[in-house]
């Protein structure tokens, strides 16, 4: 199938064919010099055929020739992906710098897998066993986990083995199975196969309700307004805010199996920091390096803007596949904004009729599909898996008004909005805790946390109020409230992604820590004055941030209530180990100075009974 | 194959249209009219019909004027004997001095691989401390700075220039005034940079179009010195002329506006130029300093907004100081845990307590009674803005934040600045300027 430029316009081309085509099948544009440029066919009026092309359109002329395909644009599936860096095509980017050197030329495309590459495969079906789509035909180990090999996601009805490969040592390509269909045809199986970006994958026997929490290691996540297995969350917050800090540091300490980051259309710097870094990281869970559990899917913003749309189902497809063998998945996508703008110049281009802020009309529907493939499966031998998906949100202008960012809201289940306000005054991770939401349950018990956060609202309240009537027209009572929830947000909402223990609270240590503050909130200390009651939190709160700068000791939490896998400790390499207070001790000092405090309000209380008796 | 087409049917705005076959996308053409010759770049083709963008302008042009395609995109020569010399936006000498004769290479590379990038990791010292503590500059960083129309950008951005210690400095002038030309000529100079720099200069008084290649040109050259192992600093001002420019292409192709006025493709436009910024890992490095003026002064405006979703932090310029709310380096972290044990706590600190400095400083202006901690706050306030904030001041970075120290140690008690025990007990000055206890035996032995 074949046709010919008509016209060129960015990264837009018109072609000529009488011959048949697809709609969303990729194609070739082909340059004078032979080079081949990946398209994909997103319009077809008449014998015209609008083409949206993966790479700079520098070089093609009118009556170049286009080359159409019958497939669509399609992920390659099968063991070897963990640890991978792709381009939003899937090109495996460490391979083409070997092959291209240090720029990613037009038209250079490579096989996502390592053909060459061998693995240790063990059959678990027979010949004559009866399978069907996604049942499982044998495995090989990858990483630390054990790699389904799958009948072809895409193949209906049910199969017959007629024969299955030997254990040993086989490449992805090699053949593994032979399976007949009713018909008696027989049909190869290699270890790998592949899927259509944007068709969800999920061959499943039915989709559960998630309510498994994702302890992500930030407390106020966990803590406030959590996520779960299976569900979807979103971060919209102004530049600078966070965003990628957070997703960073998701990535790392997240209590998934598998992470996939996906970098769309934001700085390659960013990715480069996690390619160089999770190689070197150790996942304290399982031992092995970080990269071990982690794709990265690379699509920054110099390189191409319609491989940019194709970058998140890309990632979302590999995310669907290893939740297939059983996973669970999280999928961090940054920026969704980026994603959206790709679907903006497109449409553009396209002349399609704009809405708001000249988005698609079909905006919303395509963010609302996307987060829809999230979800908690129960696969046909009843395990259990799931898919996470995060997407920060870039509003433009900071203001969550916008489409992308309202579009989202109406789908996600977690909403983490980050506030200019609290990323400049560096109250990192700057989540706006009066504004932000959680449709999920945490690892904390709902109750505390709305006592908590009755606290922090009614502190807000009087601050604002303060502003009216200065702090002299505010009761000591109302002061030492605001006070308490500064000290809630200081000590423990307020969290250094960049010290090696204060980055990752654990979920024990969120609830011994978090119980402890709250019941300090609550104490009442019957202060005097406002100087004193400022004193003595600002000196609480020192303690505890010398605690949050203390390695955890869970000795304090009885063993019957640990929750914590435990870890090696003695792996751990720290720089700062000699500066860092020892917890118990740190615990001992808070107690200690809380206790004089509720001892001398009971005192000066007697007192002034005392008082008052002789007056 | 013909080169000369002459059937113009349309012109509108700066772009032509002329009929013609066989054209490359993106390819260059000269068009000659009856006063002037200029360049022209291939926007938009259609059948025979070939729309271009016309860098001198379409004042004059005529329906009868000859377009001679080059049958090659735009290229600028690369040599050593760039050094020195200034340039137009089309390339061409503005020094009076012949061209360059030198091999050329296409503008608009491709993307770098991100794998063959390596993580920043030098510290490029400023010597204003605004930038060193706060917001640390690091090589290969892309930062700009945020301005409103008076302010001393272009000062800002030339003393940064020359106090980095870049091997080719390179200009890229958009929008200029003449006089910032020349102060920008002469302050190179006086430094004794004019040996390392390149500039590539479009005044307010060149066609609009001429500035849309000024990046283009000033980040090839940068990157060839770049990929021959030489650590480049790019200085680019002002961005939002550049975008402007776009803007007004993007119009006259009749492209919906999605941002007032600004074509939906505003984001990637910049950061293709931006993330030329880059350590090549296993060659040199290219910095990228940018001004943006932002009309006004408003950040939310598409062009500073954009940009700061693109650039690795921001510098924002009002009342001649650095703002320290707002501004960022986003790459400081990879550089300032390497430097001095306290520079981070410090960091935090001076900001944090500078915030709620502000807070007191607004009581006050509503005549609220002020608490003894207000007292403090205010006086902590005016001593961080004289010694700290100044923008004249020209310090190391050590001495920098000893002079932290000694402003905390004026105004608070360890505990109220929230630095963590371990710093406190190494650095805490202690009021009276006593000499320290061991001090104190060192003297006796000696
Ligand atoms: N949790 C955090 N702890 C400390 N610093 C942070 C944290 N989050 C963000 N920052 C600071 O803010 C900067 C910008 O964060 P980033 O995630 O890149 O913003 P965004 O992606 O929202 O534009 C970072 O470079 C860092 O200096
Ligand atoms: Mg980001």
């Amino acid at each position: 199938m074949k046709g010919r430029i008509k016209a060129v316009f960015g990264n837009m081309v018109v072609a000529q064919t009488k011959d048949r085509v697809v709609k969303n099948a990729v194609g070739y544009c082909v340059r004078s010099d032979g080079i081949k440029l990946l398209c994909e066919t997103i319009r077809v009026r008449g014998d015209s055929v609008d083409l949206q092309i993966f790479e700079e359109t520098r070089g093609l002329r009118v009556g170049d020739t286009v080359e159409f395909h019958e497939e669509m644009l399609s992920a390659v599936l099968g063991p070897g992906l963990l640890g991978q860096i792709y381009d939003g095509l899937q090109n495996p980017l460490p391979r083409l710098a070997e092959k291209a050197g240090f720029f990613l030329e037009p038209g250079n495309y490579m096989h996502a897998l390592d053909t060459e590459r061998t693995w240790d495969w063990t059959p678990k079906v027979k010949a004559g066993d009866v399978v069907q789509a996604a049942d499982t035909l044998g495995s090989v180990p990858e990483s630390i986990f054990e790699h389904n090999i799958m009948v072809p996601f895409g193949w209906e009805g049910q199969y017959q083995v007629q024969s299955v490969a030997e254990s040993g040592s086989y490449a992805v390509v090699n053949e593994i199975a032979t399976l007949t269909d009713a018909s008696g045809n027989a049909h190869a199986v290699t270890m790998e196969q592949t899927w259509p970006v944007k068709r969800p994958l999920c061959v499943a026997k039915r989709r559960l309700l998630p309510t498994k929490p994702l302890v992500t290691s930030v407390r106020i996540v966990d803590s406030m307004f959590p996520i779960v297995q299976g569900g979807t969350y979103c971060i919209p917050g102004p530049f600078g805010a966070g965003k990628t800090v957070l997703q960073q540091i998701t990535s790392r300490h997240a209590h998934v199996d598998i992470v996939i980051i996906t970098a769309c259309g934001e700085r390659a710097g960013e990715v480069v920091d996690t390619i160089r870094e999770f190689p070197k990281l150790q996942d304290p869970r399982t031992g092995r390096t970080l990269m071990e559990r982690t794709i990265i899917i690379c699509n920054t913003s110099a390189m191409p803007v319609a491989a940019r749309d194709a970058s998140v189902y890309t990632g979302m497809t590999l995310a669907e596949y290893y939740r297939q063998i059983g996973l669970n998945v999280l999928l961090l996508a940054d920026s969704t904004s980026r994603w959206a703008q790709a679907m903006r110049e497109i449409s553009g281009r396209l002349e399609e009729i704009p809405g708001e802020e000249a988005f698609p009309a079909y905006l919303e529907s395509r963010i609302a599909n996307f987060y829809e493939r999230a979800g908690v499966i129960e696969l046909r031998d009843k395990r259990l898996a799931s898919a996470t998906i995060g997407g920060t949100v870039s509003p433009a202008g900071g203001n969550f008004d916008e489409p992308v960012t309202q579009a989202t809201l109406k789908v996600v289940g977690a909403f983490h909005g980050l506030s200019r306000s609290r990323s400049d005054a560096r109250r990192y991770p700057a989540i706006d805790p009066l504004e932000s939401w959680s449709k999920y349950v945490g690892i904390i018990d709902p109750k505390k946390v709305a006592r908590m956060n009755k606290i922090l609202r009614r502190g807000d309240e009087i601050r604002q109020m303060m502003t009216v009537v200065g702090e002299e027209g505010t009761p000591t009572e109302d002061f030492t409230i605001m006070l308490k929830a500064e000290f809630f947000d200081s000590a423990y909402l307020q969290q250094n992604a960049f010290d090696d223990v204060d980055a990752a609270t654990s979920v024990d240590r969120q609830r011994f820590v978090f119980a402890k503050i709250l019941e300090i909130a609550e104490t009442d200390f019957a202060f005097k004055h406002k100087d004193e009651a400022r004193h003595t939190l600002q000196k609480i709160g020192s303690m505890f941030l010398n605690l949050n700068y203390a390695r955890w000791d869970e000795s304090v939490v009885p063993e019957a209530d640990r929750q914590d896998e435990p870890t090696d400790k003695t792996a751990v390499e720290d720089d700062k180990a000699a500066e860092r207070g020892n917890f118990k001790e740190i615990l001992g000092q808070i107690d200690e100075y809380i206790q004089s405090l509720l001892d001398n309000a009971k005192k000066s209380q007697a007192e002034d009974e005392v008082e008052q008796v002789t007056v | 194959m013909r080169t000369f087409y002459d059937e113009i049917t349309k012109i509108a705005g700066n772009v032509v249209t002329v009929k013609a076959q066989g054209i490359a996308y993106d390819d260059l053409a000269v068009i000659t009219t009856g006063h002037s010759t200029s360049l022209a770049q291939v926007i938009r083709m259609e059948d025979d019909q070939v729309s271009l963008q016309i860098f001198g302008g379409t004042e004059g042009v005529s329906t009868g004027d000859k377009i001679r395609f080059l049958g090659h995109s735009f290229k600028v020569p690369f040599g050593d004997a760039l050094l020195g010399r200034v340039f137009d936006g089309s390339g061409r000498p503005r020094d009076g001095r012949p061209e360059v004769k030198a091999k050329g290479v296409e503008i608009g590379s491709p993307a770098v691989n991100p794998v063959k990038r390596s993580v920043p990791s030098k510290m490029i010292h400023t010597r204003i401390p605004m930038i060193d503590i706060f917001n640390t500059l690091v090589g290969s960083q892309k930062l700009p700075i945020f301005s409103v129309a008076g302010e001393p950008y272009n000062d800002v951005l030339a003393r940064v220039g020359m106090q980095a210690d870049a091997e080719v400095i390179i200009l890229g002038g958009m929008g200029l005034r003449h006089d910032d030309y020349l102060t920008f000529r002469n302050r190179f100079d006086e430094a004794g940079v004019q040996g390392r720099t390149i500039m590539f200069v479009h005044t307010a008084a060149d066609p609009v179009v001429e500035c849309l290649l000024i990046p283009d040109l000033a980040l090839a050259v940068g990157e060839q010195y770049a990929l021959q192992g030489k650590n480049v600093l790019v200085l680019l001002s002002d961005m939002t002329s550049f975008s402007d420019a776009l803007k007004e292409i993007a119009i006259t192709m009749e492209q919906v506006p999605s941002n007032r006025g600004y074509p939906g493709d505003l984001y990637t436009q910049l950061a293709r130029r931006y993330e030329k910024a880059v350590d090549f890992d296993g060659a040199g490095s290219m910095t990228l300093l940018a001004c943006v003026t932002m009309p006004g002064d408003d950040v939310t405006h598409p062009v500073p907004d954009n940009t700061g979703y693109i650039t690795e932090g921001q510098l924002y310029l009002r009342n001649g100081r650095i703002e320290p709310f707002g501004s960022l380096s986003r790459l400081k972290q990879l550089v300032n845990d390497k430097t001095r044990d306290d520079h981070q706590a410090i960091m935090n600190a001076c900001i944090q307590l500078y915030a709620q400095c502000e807070e007191s400083r607004e009581k006050r202006e509503m005549g609220f009674e002020l608490a003894e901690w207000d007292m403090r706050l205010l006086k902590y306030g005016d001593l961080f803005e004289e010694k700290i904030m100044d923008l004249n001041l020209n310090i190391p970075l050590f001495d920098a934040l000893d002079k932290c120290w000694e402003i905390l140690a004026e105004c608070f008690e360890p505990e109220e600045t929230r630095i963590r025990d371990a710093i406190i007990q190494k650095h805490w000055r202690h009021k009276s300027h006593q000499p320290k206890p061991e001090a104190q035996v060192e003297t006796v032995k000696s």
